[in-house]
């Protein structure tokens, strides 16, 4: 832990961000074109991960404390949207006894 | 076989990340909730890896505790408490497939671009950070991030139990209009 280590090759850097990228269009993709309302939760989980992906490159790259704080942060508020959300999709079930999203359109606003 | 040993960590990673894709893909493509689950699952597995073979072993060791062990648990265990052969679903994909795809792949064509640039113009430019050096800055500097997050966590528990209990009454008052 004590040794400093060199500063991540540009090659890495480059495939580390594209997978970053590659994860988070996929998750949006995810959101757009699901129609089980738990698995765009998990496509959601997807964008979070590829940016916690970009996030870890960037501060190590730059030998920057900021990005693994902001990592911790996206852990906390990642946990907190599943805890709040696993209960809206549990009472949503209950009273339309389905996981298709195309049941709560009548949700529009 | 030394030269083996030492490209061990760069063949690793590309191993990694072939594989963090490939269940990235699978969390799109694949029909039962519960096998998007352990797709996501190894995905996230393979990123803890990723983070390892990168030298941030405390942010791997909180991704495969706080993504797999928490966040995923609770997953699974709500797609194993509803009914997963949802008859309502008939198709893996809403009406929205192709616009999507088309729109997905224009974003990814614009964030690729956007990456590029970025790494023509930035190179490596300090030697990477140690976890005194996080647990410092973190400690020190950020320390009100830090407390907020504890106020973000304590709403986030009493929002979860504000809408199980309003549930709940709601549940109670229809089942007394059911039995009236």
């Amino acid at each position: 832990m004590a040794a400093r280590r060199e500063p991540i090759a540009v090659d890495k850097v480059q495939l580390l961000l594209s997978l970053a990228v590659a994860m988070f269009a996929l998750g949006l993709v995810g959101v757009i074109v699901r129609r089980n309302v738990l698995v765009m939760l998990m496509c959601m989980e997807l964008m979070l991960n590829g940016v916690n992906l970009s996030l870890v490159t960037f501060a190590q790259q730059l030998g920057s404390t900021v990005g693994a704080v902001l990592v911790f942060l996206i852990f906390v508020v990642a946990t907190a949207e599943i805890a709040i959300a696993i209960p809206i999709v549990l009472l949503l079930v209950r009273r339309k006894r389905t996981l298709d999203l195309d049941a709560y359109s009548d949700l529009k606003g | 076989m030394n030269a083996f040993l030492a490209n061990l960590d760069t063949l690793l990673l590309y191993v990694f990340a072939f594989c963090a894709l490939v269940g990235a893909v699978l969390v799109v493509v694949l029909r039962q909730p519960m096998r998007v689950a352990m797709a996501l699952i190894s995905t996230m597995v393979f990123l803890g890896g990723i983070y390892g073979l990168l030298g941030v072993h405390f942010i791997a060791a909180f991704q495969v505790l706080i993504y797999v062990g928490a966040v995923m648990v609770f997953m699974v265990y709500t797609i194993m408490l509803l009914d997963v052969r949802d008859p309502a679903i008939k198709g893996r994909f809403s009406r929205l497939l192709v616009p999507g795809v088309i729109g997905g792949a224009i974003f990814l064509a614009a964030l690729v671009h956007a990456v590029n640039a970025l790494l023509g113009r930035s190179a490596a430019t300090a030697a990477s950070f140690t976890l005194q050096d996080f647990s410092v800055a973190f400690l020190n500097e950020y320390w009100l991030h830090f407390e907020l997050t504890s106020v973000l966590l304590l709403a986030a528990v009493v929002a979860a139990l504000a809408v199980i209990k309003g549930s709940s009454r709601h549940g109670g008052e229809t089942g007394a209009d059911r039995r009236g």
